[in-house]
């Protein structure tokens, strides 16, 4: 996958290395803050969309046409969608926001790595007496750092409102079985077995904590993944024959991207949904 | 080099069943009501991913070995 550069003693016909790699490269630095590849990419994305929202916000109508009409139409599609998780439109609509905001940034994120100069446009640097090609933008998702942090982002903000929904003292009974605790003393004459199973429930929602994590790491790991991987592929697809045989790649790329973005806005909304439901017996 | 053949070799195997018998289930939901296509087509590609996943997982830990 790498072409290796040629250990000669004349650095002009050295080979210029063009390989992707897991970290995003820096292209500048403001201060001791390096900006790598992929922020400048996450900051496109965050302009195009916010042109965009303000571009239809302005011609916002009672009856829609044109683009409001398709936007209409998604919005509608999505919270469906959502109502298939969450059962109420009531619910879907308060969450939706949210959740849309994960879809577009993402999706958006996904498509701008398949862009003709995204990835391809950059500088040769030499470093260790090598030279490497950095281009100046690449996917954003194609970067551990982003999806990690959209992962805890998402994740955070569902124990946040879980909490504020259903209250602290139910939210923490979640993990941590407090009133199977407190109703020993009351229940044990009327039902003596609750003596020895209600211990046990107390340790039960402990487990539920580590799942916290590794929710986290799925959903980073998932759509990292999957952009890098398609980022590879198509740097090898292109390596091997660059006229035609890229054109079946980008297409799978184009459909990645797009499931990528929608598993991982529904999960955040299952998530959302689970720890604001109050737990039923 | 060979740890990574064999990472993501091995790593590819278990999702591979796996997204295999979701297939086969959904055709055989869509063989007897071939009017819930339809609804059966999200949902399969939605477990689908999550399958997918898990070879990501590999390919990720190939890519990471030296």
């Amino acid at each position: 996958m790498s072409q290796v550069a040629e250990q000669t003693n004349n650095p002009a016909s050295q080979e210029i290395i063009h390989e992707s790699t897991l970290y995003a490269e820096p292209i500048g630095h403001i201060g001791g803050f390096s900006i790598t590849n992929s922020f400048a990419t996450s900051l496109v994305a965050f302009v195009i969309i916010t042109i965009l929202s303000l571009l239809i916000y302005r011609k916002i109508k009672r009856i829609p046409t044109g683009i409001q009409n398709a936007f209409e139409m998604i919005i509608e599609g999505f919270l469906d969608l959502f109502d298939s998780v969450t059962g109420s439109r009531k619910i879907s609509l308060k969450f939706a926001p949210l959740v849309l905001t994960f879809f577009f940034f993402i999706l958006i994120n996904n498509w701008m790595g398949l862009l003709p100069g995204v990835g391809s446009i950059g500088q040769v640097v030499s470093s260790g007496g090598e030279k490497f090609f950095i281009p100046y933008l690449r996917g954003a998702t194609a970067d551990l750092n982003t999806t990690l942090a959209l992962a805890t982002i998402g994740v955070v903000i569902s124990h946040i409102l879980g909490v504020m929904s259903v209250g602290a003292w139910n939210y923490l009974n979640k993990f941590i079985n407090f009133k199977a605790l407190l109703e020993i003393p009351k229940k044990v004459f009327k039902d003596p077995t609750i003596l020895i199973i209600n211990p046990i429930k107390i340790f039960v929602g402990f487990i539920e904590i580590i799942s916290e994590l590794a929710k986290v790491a799925s959903l980073s790991f998932r759509l990292f993944g999957n952009v890098f991987a398609g980022e590879v592929l198509l740097a090898s697809m292109s390596a091997l024959l660059a006229f035609g045989l890229p054109i079946p790649f980008l297409f799978l790329e184009v459909l990645v991207g797009l499931i990528q973005a929608l598993i991982f806005a529904m999960l955040i909304l299952t998530y959302l949904t689970i720890n604001t439901t109050a737990e039923e017996h | 080099m060979l740890a990574k053949a064999i990472a993501i070799g091995v790593g590819a195997f278990g999702p591979g069943i796996g997204i295999g018998l979701i297939g086969a289930k959904a055709m055989e939901a869509i063989g007897r009501n071939p009017e819930a296509a339809g609804k059966i087509l999200v949902p399969m590609l939605l477990i689908a991913a999550f399958a997918e996943a898990i070879a990501i997982y590999a390919l990720v830990i190939a890519f990471s070995i030296k």
